[in-house]
């Protein structure tokens, strides 16, 4: 193996974070604490963890509307998510955005907004930005499988194809787009022969093994760096909870339609306990040191909502700042 | 003022600012279709790719959407594009980056990110080019809040505004007319701003306030002239911006002259001269001697044969018959 210790616990330490982070919202949700809709990231924490741990600080993300995971695993800090999430003033966009609007620019997480494919051809400007200063950053966009029927993503590969920008589309196929099952999107479930017309380097992996996710992560952008991108990842994975709120394609309807069974199933190919499993076996982390990133994992947690709920919301007479800067 | 002027051509002028910029900034870039052809954008372009290369003027697919949406991104991640869209008709593929991204982005994430782009949109109005290569779409994008839409009239305000546009923060949409381009004026060499937000009062007068901005402007300053000759004193302001609007000039001016005409080379319903109109009732009622009027284009997609495009477009005609008739009070209805 060839992975330090550190590497491997910080892997870990990501997704967890990112889980605990995400399953704490869901009793405020359901008390009505926090009111804008929220989509979590459980069970596709191995994607953001894996793809981000492959970059670099000075890199840079996009997200969309299920983005808590990339916006945690790019560095963005939880306190900030959460009290986003509340609508407050202390949040990462000053309680303007929610939770589907994140940002953390020091860290390169550029921002993750809920328009479907709508930060796609921003990324691939970012790239742009970087060719033209001739920097080695590499840009990462992520987006869902309902991504795929939109127009932008098809322009956004060719252009960037053509000025050989170093991007990675980064397509987390959890096979539902918000209710509709990707065999109603799509005539064959194939999404990661999208990018071989446009001479896209194109990969399917399990988004599931947080190893793997890096190691392809890795791999391209390696290349990017080398000036041969971009290039695209169909990552197969699946979401535990519903579309948006705890468990709805609608939040506060309780309406997922997808059958138990299926919920179970993959449930059992649950990316953190994978990797656990993963831990244990190759005696890297002992039961007593996962105890204690869990145990510093939940205070982390507890402190950001306590962070959160202490902060003021934004003043009436605030309405009109940020239209424009000034 | 400069004494460092000399004559130059609208387009020239909008040239001679991307040269200048360009050359005094790296992260300006241009980027949009047939940048390299005279036959797309003029010669607006003229000497860029010679001497900025082809990473920064960027010739690009039809692909409105996503290259609009690659400049809102650059812009994002710290870069000053210019993107380019030779026929304003084709820049409605690019909404989504221009309304949803560019537009919000500094509100939504409370102000941790601007978006300093130019989004250039070129009026191709006449020929007998029809609905879809003559439409002017301006007021679209005054509507959206976060953006700012500039509009020049002569080659002086075309290279200042184009460079106050390059310098801002914020989204601007630039948006000229392909009628303009041939026009000539005089423009300083050196590097100018002309300030976003402002209006200019082209022509001083007491009898009636006739604003208008673009190519319109051309028509009004000839109806200005006609009417002038019959005694009617036509105070006349180039508007420039339309959003933010320079509200504070075109209420001094109708307080002074009571009277309001606006024209405006858009549609009716909604458009810049209904907003004007809105204002001026609001915060100038009082001032008000008759009702205001509008020199603007029917509800009506633009035509293809010269005999309807004849009817279609406004002229100094249609102008000096409108202020007539406000001057005069003869008339309710245009």
């Amino acid at each position: 193996m060839d992975y330090s210790k550190q590497f491997l616990k910080k892997l870990y330490r990501t997704m967890l974070r990112i889980r605990d982070c995400e399953e704490s919202l869901v009793e405020p949700m359901i008390k009505g604490d926090i009111r804008c809709p929220v989509h979590l990231y459980s069970g596709q924490e191995a994607i953001a963890a894996g793809v981000c741990a492959a970059l670099k600080e000075e890199d840079y993300i996009f997200g969309n509307h299920r983005s808590h995971g990339h916006y945690l695993a790019k560095g963005g800090a939880m306190p900030e998510l959460v009290a986003e999430i509340y609508g407050k003033t202390t949040g990462c966009s000053k309680g303007r955005g929610g939770s589907m609007h994140l940002t953390a620019p020091s860290q390169g997480m550029l921002g993750s907004v809920p328009i479907v494919a709508g930060t796609i051809s921003l990324a691939v400007g970012a790239a742009l930005g970087s060719k033209i200063k001739k920097e080695k950053r590499v840009t990462a966009s992520f987006f869902g499988d309902g991504a795929v029927g939109e127009g932008v993503l098809y322009e956004s590969l060719n252009f960037a194809a053509l000025q050989r920008l170093p991007i990675i589309f980064i397509c987390e196929n959890n096979f539902y787009s918000t209710h509709l099952p990707i065999n109603e999107c799509r005539p064959k479930n194939n999404i990661y022969k999208i990018g071989s017309p446009f001479c896209v380097a194109s990969y399917r992996v399990d988004g599931n093994d947080v190893l793997k996710v890096y190691e392809a992560a890795k791999e391209v952008t390696t290349l990017c760096r080398k000036g041969i991108g971009p290039a695209f990842i169909e990552f197969i994975t699946y979401r535990l909870r519903g579309h948006v709120g705890p468990d709805d394609n609608i939040q506060g309807t309780h309406t997922d339609i997808r059958a138990e069974e299926e919920i179970e199933r993959w449930k059992k190919k649950d990316p953190i306990k994978r990797f656990e499993r993963f831990l244990r076996r190759n005696n890297v982390l002992a039961k007593g040191e996962m105890d204690t990133i869990k145990r510093a994992t939940k205070e982390e947690v507890a402190d950001a909502h306590i962070f959160a709920q202490n902060s003021s919301y934004p003043k009436d007479g605030e309405l009109t700042a940020y239209v424009y800067k000034s | 003022m400069s004494t460092n002027h000399r004559t130059l051509s609208f387009s020239l002028a909008i040239n001679e600012a991307l040269m200048q910029m360009m050359g005094s900034d790296e992260t300006i870039f241009l980027i949009g279709q047939g940048v390299k052809s005279p036959w797309y954008v003029g010669n607006t372009a003229r000497g860029l790719l010679e001497k900025f290369g082809p990473e920064r003027v960027i010739d690009t697919p039809v692909s409105e959407n996503a290259v609009t949406g690659a400049a809102v991104g650059a812009a994002i991640s710290g870069m000053r594009p210019v993107v380019v869209h030779p026929r304003i008709d084709f820049m409605v593929y690019a909404l989504d980056p221009i309304i949803n991204e560019a537009a919000n982005w500094h509100y939504m994430f409370g102000g941790a990110v601007s978006v300093p782009v130019v989004i250039w949109g070129i009026i191709n109005r006449g020929g007998d080019q029809g609905a879809q290569h003559s439409q002017a779409l301006h007021a679209i994008f005054a509507h959206i809040p976060g953006l700012k839409v500039v509009m020049p009239s002569t080659p002086y305000d075309a290279k200042g505004l184009m460079i106050s546009a390059i310098k801002d923060d914020n989204p601007v949409i630039f948006i000229d007319d392909r009628w303009l381009y041939g026009v000539e004026g005089s423009v300083p060499k050196e590097v100018y701003s002309v300030p976003l937000g402002k209006g200019i009062i082209r022509r001083k007068g007491a009898n009636v306030t006739l604003i208008s901005i673009s190519y319109m402007m051309v028509e009004a300053a000839k109806a200005s002239l006609e009417l002038e000759k019959e005694g009617i004193d036509v105070e006349l302001i180039d508007l420039r911006t339309i959003k933010p609007l320079d509200e504070e000039l075109l209420l001094e001016s109708v307080k002074k002259t009571g009277r309001l005409v606006i024209v405006d080379g858009g549609w009716k319903t909604c458009g810049v001269a209904a907003e004007i109109s809105a204002v001026v009732a609001e915060k100038g009622f009082a001032y008000l001697k008759s009702p205001i009027k509008r020199v603007v284009l029917p509800d009506v997609p633009a035509p293809a044969s010269a005999v309807l495009e004849k009817g279609y477009y406004k002229t100094s005609e249609d102008i000096i018959r409108v202020v007539r008739e406000t001057v005069r009070g003869r008339g309710r209805e245009t």
